[in-house]
């Protein structure tokens, strides 16, 4: 072996090493961001049962509304996983492909969760009307507060891949954010079961 | 990179693939479940919230292995420790939030509280 494989070979490994503590790093903020979000889970748990008079789960919860909104988050956390396949594969266009995919649901997701508040609202049930309803916002809109900012995060990240192309410091960005997606589609899971569906029984 | 190298990351390739395709299928089914049981009450009562928390916590365990490759994590494991211990501090968290406030509202009820200023006892 010569001086400068090993070189490389040492850049390589250091270079892993890095990455992973990114990784890493980024993972136990993940893990705090759970944190917060059960606090949020438990106020809502706490807190759902009081209505103050106004309406319950039951009668503003439309579960295959609910349903669709789930059904296109797990979507986009199943392209945006192609998408790190296709990094991993060095193949800009399907990047592109499945990352624009990935975009689209998630701001189709977005979209009919505005719509739903929207409803809401017009209805004169806002988070003001109940605890239940505050509580209610408050998870669910901090959800949402995370996917807007994943949605700038991903167009960020694809026109900085447009101009520099696939480096190592943007394919690590894109593996931090799939991780970021990954979590709020967990962190969506728990919201459709302990909102939606337990609220519509 | 050398040819052997190529067709290694080529079979991790396939096999991420396949587990993406996995995890996918296997979410939307626990997703369905829980909702055609509530839709359709196959189930009543506690033995629903059970069955719909479980359902939750397969697709959780389902998502960390498919989707986010926890079972391929070298060693040592940071990510499954850090994990599991925040698991454990959320479990106190909930639990213990709403057994306090389980206990605060019935123990604190306004009936109760005026029942109590009513009766002289005061606080």
């Amino acid at each position: 072996m010569t001086k400068s494989t090993i070189q490389t070979h040492h850049k390589d490994h250091q270079e892993a090493i890095t990455s992973d503590k990114t990784v890493f790093g980024f993972w136990v903020y993940l893990m705090t961001d759970l944190l917060m979000f059960a606090v949020l889970f438990a106020a809502y748990s706490v807190l759902h049962g009081n209505i103050f008079d106004g309406p319950g789960g039951r009668e503003i919860f439309n579960l295959p509304f609910a349903l669709s909104e789930t059904l296109i988050l797990l979507t986009s956390s199943f392209t945006c996983g192609l998408a790190i396949l296709a990094v991993r594969q060095n193949n800009k266009n399907q990047v592109f492909l499945w990352f624009g995919i990935t975009f689209l649901l998630g701001l189709s997701f977005l979209g009919l969760e505005l719509s739903e508040f929207s409803k809401l609202v017009k209805e004169g049930n806002t988070w003001q009307r109940s605890a239940f309803l505050s509580s209610f916002f408050t998870l669910v809109a901090t959800h949402g507060l995370h996917i807007t900012v994943g949605l700038f995060w991903l167009s960020l990240c694809m026109i900085k891949m447009k101009t520099q192309g696939l480096t190592k410091g943007i394919t690590r960005k894109l593996t931090l954010f799939s991780l970021f997606w990954h979590f709020l589609d967990i962190v969506w899971i728990f919201i459709f079961t302990i909102v939606y569906l337990m609220g519509a029984l | 990179m050398t040819g052997q190298e190529l067709i290694t990351n080529e079979e991790e390739n396939k096999k991420r693939m396949k587990s993406y395709v996995t995890g996918f299928i296997l979410s939307i089914i626990l997703t369905l479940i829980p909702y055609v049981l509530v839709t359709y009450r196959l189930v009543t009562g506690y033995v629903l919230v059970a069955s719909l928390l479980v359902f939750a916590f397969m697709q959780l365990v389902v998502q960390l292995l498919f989707f986010l490759h926890m079972r391929q994590e070298s060693k040592p494991r940071l990510n499954l420790m850090i994990f599991l211990s925040f698991f454990g501090i959320i479990v106190v968290v909930i639990i213990a939030s709403i057994w306090i406030m389980q206990h605060l509202n019935y123990n604190m009820s306004l009936v109760q509280m005026s029942n109590v200023m009513q009766n002289g006892e005061g606080f």
